[in-house]
């Protein structure tokens, strides 16, 4: 199995082999964080530019760290400090920051689609950290992973997604993902916030207690605090007197649950804080696995056009774990 | 010498006189002279320029009841001229245009320079529309007895629902005053919610702001409440849904004086057409369902739905091409609008009379204009049509000045093959694929 394409737009579409490959390069990319020194040549000469239109600091990071431990040239850009607080169009920005020859372009976007209208219209990789409310895919895979790791499988698995299915990237892009590897997926929230029309990709249930009922793993969103002018709810409190998960609710779910939020976490309002801290929650591991990710999403989508069939020897000495063959192409 | 041209051995169909048969029609002076048996007008014609309509359909001049033109004001996505080229390259001899330009036509002096620029263009006939309120704000009233002194056919806020109901109220009956049509775009504001698509499955899977049906469909049914309590004249614009029909079909069926017109788009693409975040599906009203697009049709059929008007909605590239919660609404469709509604009689059953009245005589009865008959001594527009003409519309060949339309590269089956206004040829086929 092998991934193929120029960019990571989204989850949608793709295979289990496909999401089973990615998972599985993330997988082999965790031992680099490990070492005493977290830097492997394999990305070296290749420039990533983050273009980040809405604020971020974890995925921003994330992907940071996971370029500069590829010996990746990473080049930060944030809306507000450039030409796009002069005016300038998105598809401008972008064309200019082509021309200077990157090899991958990171988007975050508050336009669900964004990523795929740069990705018709310039000629690096595109790789989707976030449209409107569309789908995160990284997110995701960082969340197939941590499951992963702690059940051993995804197929079969009963996953329940709380919060605010609606508006929600992470939940999109997790929901056609852990569809595509056979988990049994449940949608939790107000009717405002979980639409019947959901149902055509899960179970919609608007009952916390029953939705977590056998769940082996838990997925919340963050409750955005926006959300109340729309009047999707009326007050937090009274969001969280009915979709809070709190430490009784918990009790409904099997006994090896793990919970997962992508954070940031507003405490006491989707999560209570015993159960962020709790045993059960897997959220630092969720970040860590973050960094993995996108190293594996960096290395398949930038390094892969140029790659011969035999990983280079400098980076089977100091990264063993990625020397996964591939594809045999010409030399550019 | 009298002015005179003979449009020989066609297919006269005029829906407005029960006339579907082999006819000649002869035009002189600009108006419509005698129609008659083929040949049987050669003695009178003597000297007639001809137009040969073998193998055609000869129909009284396409009646375009929802155009926006963008003049004054956006000049760079459409002018007066530009669209009224567009219009009667697709068989139209007479648009109605939109008040929503820059300044907007609210006043008397807007609508005077309007028709100084299709006077000027010479190309179409233009009957300009006047907002129902001033600026389009939905506060106050326009001064549409002034505007019709200088030659408003109907108001309407198009683009813009008028939200307060009380005001909507005022806008239908004072407008009966002069027996004018309040054109109605049906949509509730806080339902529609900033969409930008249908609300449904797709809207979901491309986390996109969905407008649900219910917002057009309870704006409806308030008008038409309105219509009963004012005895006032409602058009509604750009019929969407299967709910939308149905709420028109039971108004009519209670003898309300409501109407309704249906735009290409919505009869042939749904909301599928959004698909990788394409901006040309994006208008408002939305794209809908399947079965929105076949209630739509079988209202169309049934004459629920009186009319087709192509919505035209000219944008330039610079307000398409960007992210598409960015993009304006709307699209193009003078060109497209004849041979899509031949669609509907070659695949999809509908009698000739019905689709051409749908373009004729249904629009101008709307609108209160004496256009869409081919009767004795009526300005002579005349469309003559090839049914069976097959080509591939490109936009980049359009004659508007823009390019957004979601049906590029679609094969065609059918078109306007000469275009006369006023008794002139403003535009042939023939003529334009010499100059090609």
């Amino acid at each position: 199995m092998e991934f193929r394409g120029q960019h990571l737009l989204g989850l949608e579409g793709l295979s289990a082999g496909e999401l089973n490959f990615l998972i599985d390069t993330a997988a082999s990319f965790k031992e680099i964080s490990d070492r005493d020194i977290k830097k492997v040549p394999t990305l070296r000469g290749k420039t990533v530019v983050s273009l980040f239109y809405e604020a971020s600091t974890r995925t921003r990071t994330s992907f940071e760290i996971a370029a500069k431990r590829m010996s990746a040239d990473f080049i930060s850009i944030a809306s507000s400090t450039s030409s796009a607080s002069k005016g300038e169009t998105l598809l401008d920005t972008a064309r200019n920051i082509a021309a200077m020859r990157p090899d991958a372009i990171i988007l975050r976007h508050s336009c669900s689609g964004a990523p795929h209208f740069l990705a018709r219209r310039v000629d690096c990789s595109i790789i989707n950290a976030g449209d409107g409310s569309h789908e995160h895919p990284t997110q995701a895979l960082l969340d197939l992973l941590t499951v992963r790791e702690r059940k051993g499988r995804i197929d079969g698995l009963n996953v329940a997604i709380v919060g605010d299915v609606l508006h929600s990237r992470v939940a999109r892009s997790n929901l056609l993902a852990l569809r595509a590897l056979g988990a049994n997926v449940r949608l939790i929230g107000p009717p405002t916030l979980v639409p019947h029309d959901f149902g055509r990709w899960g179970e919609v249930c608007h009952d916390l207690r029953h939705g977590v009922r056998d769940a082996d793993v838990i997925m919340m969103l963050r409750i955005q605090r926006e959300r109340m002018t729309g009047n999707f709810f009326p007050t937090l409190d009274e969001y969280s007197a009915y979709f809070c998960l709190t430490r009784s609710v918990l009790e409904e779910a099997r006994k090896d649950v793990i919970i997962l939020h992508p954070g940031p976490m507003n405490r006491g309002v989707e999560i209570a804080s015993d159960v962020a801290d709790g045993g059960a929650a897997v959220i630092l591991d969720q970040v860590t696995n973050g960094v993995a990710v996108r190293m594996a999403v960096l290395y398949l989508l930038v390094n892969a056009p140029r790659e011969e069939l035999e990983v280079p020897a400098a980076t089977v000495e100091t990264a063993p774990a990625v020397a996964r063959p591939r594809r045999k192409a010409a030399h550019a | 010498m009298p002015e005179m041209l003979l449009v020989a051995g066609g297919t006269v169909v005029d829906p407005a006189n029960g006339v579907e048969a082999a006819r000649d029609l002869l035009l002189v002076d600009g108006l419509v002279h005698a129609l008659g048996e083929p040949g049987s007008l050669t003695r009178d014609a003597r000297g007639a320029e001809v137009v040969d309509a073998a193998g055609c359909w000869v129909t009284p001049g396409l009646v375009d009841m929802h155009v926006h033109l963008r003049e004054p004001g956006y000049e760079y996505r459409e002018t007066i001229a530009s669209g009224a080229e567009a219009a009667v390259a697709g068989g139209f001899t007479s648009v109605a245009c939109m008040a929503n330009t820059k300044p907007v036509n609210d006043n008397a002096a807007v609508t005077e320079y309007i028709l100084d620029r299709a006077r000027a263009a010479a190309r179409a006939h233009v009957f300009p529309i006047g907002a129902v309120s001033v600026g389009l704000e939905g506060k106050q009233l326009a001064e549409i007895g002034e505007m019709r002194r200088a030659g408003i056919v109907a108001v309407s806020d198009d683009g813009h629902a008028v939200n307060d109901s009380g005001l909507m109220r005022r806008a239908l009956e004072y407008a009966r005053l002069f027996d004018m049509a309040v054109i109605a775009h049906e949509e509730d504001c806080g339902l529609a919610h900033r969409g930008v698509m249908n609300e449904g499955p797709t809207s979901i899977r491309l986390g996109l702001r969905g407008m649900p049906a219910a917002a057009e469909e309870a704006m409806i049914a308030r008008d038409i409440a309105l219509v009963e309590l004012t005895g006032g004249r409602l058009h509604i614009a750009h019929v969407s849904t299967a709910g939308s029909v149905e709420l028109v079909r039971q108004a009519k069926r209670r003898g309300l004086a409501v109407t309704a017109e249906a735009a290409p788009h919505h009869l042939f693409l749904t909301e599928e057409a959004v698909e990788g975040y394409d901006t040309n599906a994006k208008m408002n009203p939305p794209l809908r369902r399947e079965r929105d697009v076949e209630a739509l049709r079988e209202g169309l059929r049934d004459g629920t739905v009186d009319a087709i008007a192509s919505d035209h909605a000219p944008h330039h590239a610079d307000e398409k091409d960007v992210e598409f919660d960015q993009a304006n609404f709307g699209v193009i469709g003078l060109e497209t609008t004849l041979p899509l509604a031949l669609r509907l009689v070659h695949d999809h059953g509908f009698a000739r009379d019905r689709m051409v009245r749908a373009l004729t005589v249904a629009p101008a009865r709307i609108l209160g204009i004496p256009r869409g008959t081919l009767s004795q001594g009526v300005v002579a527009d005349v469309t003559v049509i090839d049914p069976d003409a097959v080509w591939t519309y490109q936009v980049a060949e359009s004659r508007s000045k823009s390019r957004n339309s979601p049906f590029d590269g679609w094969e065609m089956k059918g078109r306007a093959r000469c275009t006369i206004v006023a008794g002139r040829v403003s535009w042939s086929l023939a003529e334009r694929n010499e100059r090609h």
